[in-house]
């Protein structure tokens, strides 16, 4: 790794901001579909 | 001799039909996932080991390889929106509205995080997180923007009702997006104006263009990632709110 300089904290938490973020939306995204699959899927749709 | 009568779909009418929808683009999730991953270790392995500090900024330039490829999200994904809320008034296209309301609670995310980046790379940069300058607040502005939107979708319990309200509303919000770009150029700003997206081409030198470029890529093949995914949850969900009408009506009788 390099160092980050004088402002590595602010570099630090940009890009520990943005993919917490993008864990956040990424997982949320999966969830959902899994969410209304397993429902539909208990519905008795086969359609997938 | 015999004549195939039966009527071929084009593709945008199978594009138009939810469950080809699903099967066509189905098959292209995982290898879009594939390729997003890849390049986002290429542009993070570029960021932190393979480009220079600016003589100006120093390392704080490593911000922009996340915080311009959101901001750009921001304003694609509207851009995104409202060519789907044209699909929706005027060509009444069955998936424009699913399309719409999949990309609203992406294009808010993204929208967040180029306003965190942003102030991240404010404070060491200007001495402060935030300015109430152009650029800035108009993207706030649109940070609000897309959550109006996502609660207008919450709103109604009719779907179809919905997007023929989000639609017009999204249009009108259209009208931000040019702001956002040129807010730089009509006001004073603490925001640089352009470097990259110019008439007469970027004022980087090459060694920052390539991981940027990279991230742009990476963060845009994930936008197209999700809001599939997002899309088909959508298309599932209507189909689940069909299905349970239709118990409901079944155990009433």
């Amino acid at each position: 790794m390099i160092a980050l300089g004088e402002h590595a904290e602010f570099i630090i938490a940009a890009y520990a901001g943005v993919f917490i973020g993008l864990g956040v939306l990424i997982g949320w995204t999966v969830i959902a579909n899994r969410r209304v699959r397993a429902r539909l899927a208990a519905l008795g749709d086969t359609r997938g | 001799m015999s004549m195939d009568d039966t009527p071929k779909m084009s593709w945008w009418n199978r594009l138009a039909h939810p469950g080809q929808f699903l099967s066509w683009t189905g098959p292209l999730v995982w290898p879009l996932a594939a390729v997003t991953a890849a390049l986002f270790a290429l542009g993070l392995w570029f960021a932190f080991f393979n480009s220079p500090a600016d003589y100006q900024m120093g390392d704080t330039v490593r911000i922009m390889y996340v915080h311009v490829p959101t901001a750009w999200l921001s304003q694609f994904v509207y851009a995104a929106m409202a060519v789907s809320a044209l699909g929706t008034l005027v060509w009444r296209h069955p998936l424009a509205d699913v399309s719409m309301k999949a990309a609203a609670p992406l294009g808010a995310a993204f929208t967040a995080m180029a306003l965190f980046t942003g102030s991240m790379w404010g404070r060491p940069t200007w001495g402060t997180f935030w300015e109430w300058d152009g650029r800035m607040t108009s993207t706030l502005i649109l940070l609000f923007i897309y959550l109006g939107i996502i609660a207008l979708w919450r709103a109604f319990d009719d779907q179809l009702r919905a997007a023929r309200v989000v639609a017009v509303f999204t249009l009108v919000g259209a009208v931000n997006v040019p702001i956002i770009k040129f807010s730089v150029d009509w006001w004073s700003t603490l925001h640089q104006p352009a470097s990259v997206f110019r008439a007469d081409g970027p004022t980087m030198p090459g060694s920052l263009l390539t991981p940027l470029f990279i991230m742009f890529f990476a963060f845009t093949l994930l936008f197209v990632t999700l809001q599939l995914v997002a899309m088909h949850t959508e298309i599932r969900r209507r189909r689940l709110v069909t299905l349970e009408r239709r118990a409901a009506r079944g155990g009433a009788a």
